[in-house]
């Protein structure tokens, strides 16, 4: 069996532990796969060819000796130049003085611990402050099918890294949709736990009342299996649910969606429904407020944290990034209270929407992977901000704190992925990955799909 | 400070700073701000007009500090 073969992260595992493959083997063609097309795509900022290959050297003579550590043991994963690796510099994607650290995040620590191997850190949208990904010091991140393209943001070289096969796992943060938008707009899994439960500490802030950690992969499975790790809990896969009851918020949800965004929907309901699960419709409260909220919370946490960055540094930001920080400054104290009292009130909201539910099935992302460079694009007849069109489906649940996954659904007539997304109860991110998988079973048979489902 | 007012005074301020490109975003946050500030009503703030009234409505309630 050679690395390029295998389909997933737990595939790859099974390989491993029963001594099929080399976890030698495995960093060996994930970092041939990065020599091969990084450069093109601008997927890495660095990478460690030689750490990556001693510890997997150590990880295979583990093995050999009976020491199998589970399902993450010689698993090639990337981590989002956001988060601290001990030894490497954090650049944030940007040309601001990067940190130095000298310990790992406790994500990175767990990881570890597990067995994983880090292979390097990958490119983003400037301190997470965008949702393309192009706005970096190290270039835009290309979508993998048309590199003419964004890959979606922030953690956009996280979801290339795995469609391109240069890691079986990465690791991204989540603001506002910066872990789910790159899933989505590249045909992969994203998951974001509940607020507060996988550590954000060494990962640089944009917003740490709404920021979140969570993995990129190309199943649940995988997902579930980095997920656990990454909170220093034993990996282990989900079952998929039985009979699930799904709640579709279309107010607002459904109002803004490509054609493609729209049908793949509709089919993935048709599916779920003739597999003898329940959806039905639900309204969610307050939705024409959920961009003003988070503009307000968002802004003015951004600009706390960038304050004493700007006053030395404001001339190595990019423009769009700077300008954003800059506006974040003028938000008033009053306005800032305004929105958290607003944000409780939202967070009723979805816990009354989820009522008698499993989860709320919605899509992940209105429109395909957007054209680098564009400012705005058209859906119907009316031309939308990229920027608020990103986080349009995505936002409320950093707001709220709720779990949420994004899922492939399928492949739209242009060629790129869309993606779905379910949204599970407050603490129970365990049971939303098991209706995860139930539902992507009855998308792609099971297996998961990269830049793949339906379609 | 109303919008209106905070609006004109971040405006000048960023002219002031150099950075006039801040015009089209700062208009857009005001209008974000103006509809946060219409939706107090629908969050319920607890000192707004309702609030108001149900503590007024109350014989038993302490007058307010």
């Amino acid at each position: 069996m050679t690395p390029a073969a295998l389909p997933d992260l737990a595939t790859a595992a099974s390989a491993v532990e029963r001594r099929e493959l080399s976890p030698v083997e495995l960093v060996k063609g994930c970092l041939d796969r990065v020599a091969a097309r990084s450069a093109a795509l601008n997927a890495f900022i660095a990478v460690f060819d030689r750490e990556a290959t001693a510890q997997a050297k150590r990880a295979e003579s583990e093995i050999q000796n009976g020491r199998y550590r589970g399902p993450l043991h010689g698993i090639p994963i990337s981590v989002k130049d956001l988060v601290d690796v001990a030894g490497a510099l954090t650049t944030s994607g940007s040309a601001v003085p990067p940190r130095n650290p000298t310990h790992d995040a406790p994500v990175v620590a767990h990881l570890r611990r597990a067995g994983a191997i880090i292979i390097g850190k990958t490119n983003l949208h400037e301190f997470a402050f965008g949702t393309t990904s192009e706005d970096s010091a190290y270039g835009p991140v290309r979508h993998p099918i048309d590199p003419s393209r964004s890959a979606g943001g922030s953690s956009g070289g996280a979801a290339v890294a795995i469609v391109e096969g240069m890691c079986f796992g990465s690791i991204g943060t989540d603001t506002g949709g910066s872990v789910r938008i790159p899933s989505a707009a590249c045909g992969i899994t994203g998951l974001k736990g509940t607020l507060g439960e996988v550590s954000c500490e060494g990962v640089v802030p944009l917003s740490e009342t709404l920021d979140h950690v969570g993995p990129l992969t190309r199943t649940v499975t995988d997902a579930a299996l980095l997920w656990h790790a990454m909170m220093g809990r034993p990996p282990r896969p989900p079952q998929p649910a039985e009979s699930l009851w799904i709640s579709t918020p279309r107010r607002y949800f459904f109002d803004v969606l490509d054609d493609d965004v729209r049908e793949l929907m509709a089919e993935t309901i048709r599916r779920l429904q003739k597999a003898g699960h329940t959806v039905e419709d639900v309204a969610v409260a307050h939705v024409e407020r959920i961009a003003d909220v988070y503009l307000h919370i968002s802004l003015s946490e951004a600009a706390w944290y960038h304050a004493p960055l700007l006053a030395q540094y404001a001339d190595r930001y990019t423009p769009p990034v700077r300008l954003r920080l800059e506006m974040g400054r003028y938000i008033q104290a009053e306005d800032y209270v305004r929105a958290m009292h607003a944000r409780s009130a939202l967070r009723t909201a979805v816990d009354r929407a989820l009522e008698g539910a499993d989860a709320l099935l919605l899509p992940a992302l209105a429109i395909a992977a957007p054209p680098i460079g564009a400012a705005s694009v058209v859906v119907g007849d009316t031309r939308h901000p990229v920027r608020a069109l990103m986080l349009r489906l995505t936002q409320l649940f950093n707001i709220t704190g709720h779990p949420a996954i994004a899922l492939p659904m399928g492949i739209g007539r242009d060629g790129l992925p869309r993606g779905l997304q379910l949204v599970g109860h407050r603490g129970a991110t365990d049971r939303l990955l098991e209706v995860a998988r139930a539902v992507e079973r009855q998308i792609t048979g099971g297996a998961g799909s990269v830049g793949g489902g339906t379609g | 400070m109303d919008v209106d007012a905070w609006l004109a005074a971040a405006l000048a301020d960023a002219e002031a700073r150099g950075l006039p490109e801040l015009k089209p975003l700062l208009e857009t946050l005001a209008r974000s701000t103006q509809a946060l500030r219409d939706a107090d009503a629908e969050f319920g703030h607890p000192a707004g007009a309702g609030a108001q009234k149900d503590n007024d409505s109350d014989p038993t309630a302490e007058p307010r500090p």
